[in-house]
């Protein structure tokens, strides 16, 4: 992952000094020598959801799209049938199982991609996806959606249903810096893809981590979550299968040294 | 540091006699989000305002001074503030939010600005977060149970709760009863015992009875933001300060329960981890710093 990242940025990633960072001069001379990275968005099973919320960083929004990176493949975006290489793809949505074009799509993407991107929670966790069952026109036998990390493998996690602006912004200027340190946490999310409101009652609350500070039921997006007692209260009808909560609880992983440079503490 | 990062330490209490009539110990959270709120640095605060039932809070958005004012004191149990904080943004269309966190809390806003994967645009919009300091906080049925068992009183009747001197204290219209604070050890919550953070370190603001005479607070600027706002109320006349060198018990106070705090829990953590029970922590083996929060 490390070497790929570094590679399509044009740095040379020796094991040696894997751990090393990379200076901002460094970063920005490569950024002015190399040539911008190429991204692909695929759209898979989704509600294009994930694509409206990365539109809604317009502020920065014009200068990424023209300046940082190139769109080289993406419906509506780019005029292009055949997908090309390229360093990092965007999927959005989960992959039906009954839908060849959509499996033959994701291996192509996984064969011409340096980076695999899960971006939003249908790709990610397979989200409200997960309650397809068929019988629906106008493809009744299309009943069975995993997410894609279920058919390829995945670099990066990237839930939310759909992730907010901020957090689409916050990672592509990452990946542009190469800034490891604060991917991390989206490296370690590809393993979690059967998420669910549950999870805070399984992982956390059963746990004795609990602390009742109301953060998961903040970061559910379909008020699914209440707080009673003190503890979330899962309703289940609501729950969508996003993960969003139990990402967001400050007791499923803390990552106290970005904060830290974030806030100057 | 065991206090965490911080700009300034002082004692400091509210100049305002309605405030300070109230409010828990100096009236810092209260006359430092009043203050905010009218001179326009926040347009409104997720507070713990009062509930259904008595001593049972429930997370509010205050709009004016007063319903900040019905708010002021502390209550030893949960309100879900950070949950509110959405609702805040997005019923309330407030621009500039303030809050009061206990540390757990300060620790899911902070996450949420770092890391804010579903929480669309509530990160900016917090302007001020003020942490008090926490050492546990008891389910409702827990404060109940002890008051009604142990302290032999009605938990209907109590006026005022307080922590200080190594007791729980109760304040009822005519009478004043205390328990040691060993004897309410167990009817904390769990998820309190691998907690490391004392004082809010990650607060703009960080403020607390301990290390100050009754009546005072110790305040903790941290923040610009906090600096600021806290600056401007002082020199407004809002709040008087006092060096902490002046004032009894004063930081040595402060950075022993705060050390106790991280020591006790960083045990806890390391059993689970022996356990193989899952932490968001590191062992106290793998720190380069034992007191540190990760």
């Amino acid at each position: 992952m490390l070497a790929r990242i570094k590679e399509f940025l044009g740095m040379e990633s020796k094991p040696s000094d894997a751990g090393e960072v990379v200076s901002k001069e460094e970063v920005e001379k490569v950024a002015e020598e190399k040539p911008k990275p190429k991204i692909g968005y695929i759209h898979l099973s989704g509600c294009t959801g994930d694509v409206m919320s990365l539109s809604e960083n317009y502020d920065i929004l014009a200068p990424l799209l023209t300046e940082m990176v190139d769109i080289v493949y993406g419906q509506t975006l780019v005029d292009r049938w055949d997908i090309p290489e390229m360093d990092i793809a965007l999927v959005e949505g989960s992959v039906c199982l009954q839908d060849e074009h959509s499996l033959h799509e994701i291996k192509e993407v996984r064969e011409k991609a340096g980076l695999v991107v899960a971006f939003g929670s249908c790709a990610a966790t397979g989200c409200f996806t997960r309650y397809s069952r068929g019988g629906q026109q106008a493809q009744p036998a299309h009943e069975s959606f995993v997410p894609i990390a279920d058919v390829v493998n995945v670099d990066l996690s990237i839930p939310g249903c759909p992730p907010s602006p901020e957090i689409i912004a916050k990672t592509v200027v990452a990946v542009l810096n190469n800034d490891m340190d604060y991917l991390q946490p989206m490296m370690d999310l590809v393993g979690y893809t059967e998420a669910c409101g549950c999870d805070l009652q399984l992982k956390i609350v059963n746990q004795a981590l609990c602390i009742g500070c109301g953060t998961c039921a903040m970061a559910c997006q379909t008020r699914a979550l209440d707080m009673t007692d003190g503890r979330p209260e899962l309703n289940s009808d609501r729950c969508v299968k996003c993960g969003v909560c139990y990402i967001q609880c400050p007791r499923s992983w803390w990552p106290m040294e970005r904060i830290k440079k974030d806030t100057g503490l | 540091m065991v206090l965490g990062t911080y700009k300034e330490a002082l004692s400091a209490r509210s100049t305002d006699k309605q405030i300070q009539k109230i409010s828990q110990d100096g009236g810092i959270v209260t006359a430092l989000l009043s203050f905010a709120l009218d001179e326009k640095i926040i347009d409104g605060a997720v507070v713990a305002g009062p509930g259904k039932n008595m001593w049972k809070p429930e997370p509010m958005v205050a709009m004016t001074s007063d319903e900040i004012l019905a708010a002021a004191g502390t209550k030893y149990t949960f309100s879900p503030n950070v949950w509110a904080l959405k609702e805040a943004v997005r019923q309330y269309g407030l621009e500039k939010v303030g809050t009061v966190a206990i540390p757990c809390q300060t620790m899911g806003i902070r996450k949420m600005q770092s890391y804010p994967f579903g929480v669309r645009f509530v990160a900016d919009k917090i302007a001020l977060l003020i942490g008090v300091y926490c050492m546990e906080n008891f389910p409702f049925e827990s404060l109940r149970t002890f008051i009604s068992e142990k302290m032999g009183v009605s938990p209907d009747l109590v006026e005022k709760m307080d922590i200080g001197k190594g007791k729980f204290w109760v304040y009822t219209a005519d009478e004043e009863l205390s328990i040691p604070l060993k004897e309410t050890h167990g009817y904390e919550q769990n998820g309190c015992n691998v907690c490391l953070d004392y004082v809010a370190e990650l607060a703009d603001v960080s403020t607390g009875s301990v290390g100050s005479p009754d009546g005072w607070s110790t305040v903790l600027t941290r923040t610009d933001a906090g600096e600021s706002v806290f600056k401007l109320a002082v020199d407004a006349g809002l709040i008087e300060t006092k060096p902490m060198e002046n004032v009894k018990p004063g930081m040595g106070l402060l950075e022993k329960l705060a050390t106790d705090k991280k020591t006790k829990n960083q045990k806890t953590i390391d059993d689970r981890i022996a356990m193989g029970l899952p932490v968001p922590y590191k062992a106290s083996t793998e720190k380069e710093d034992p007191l540190a929060n990760y």
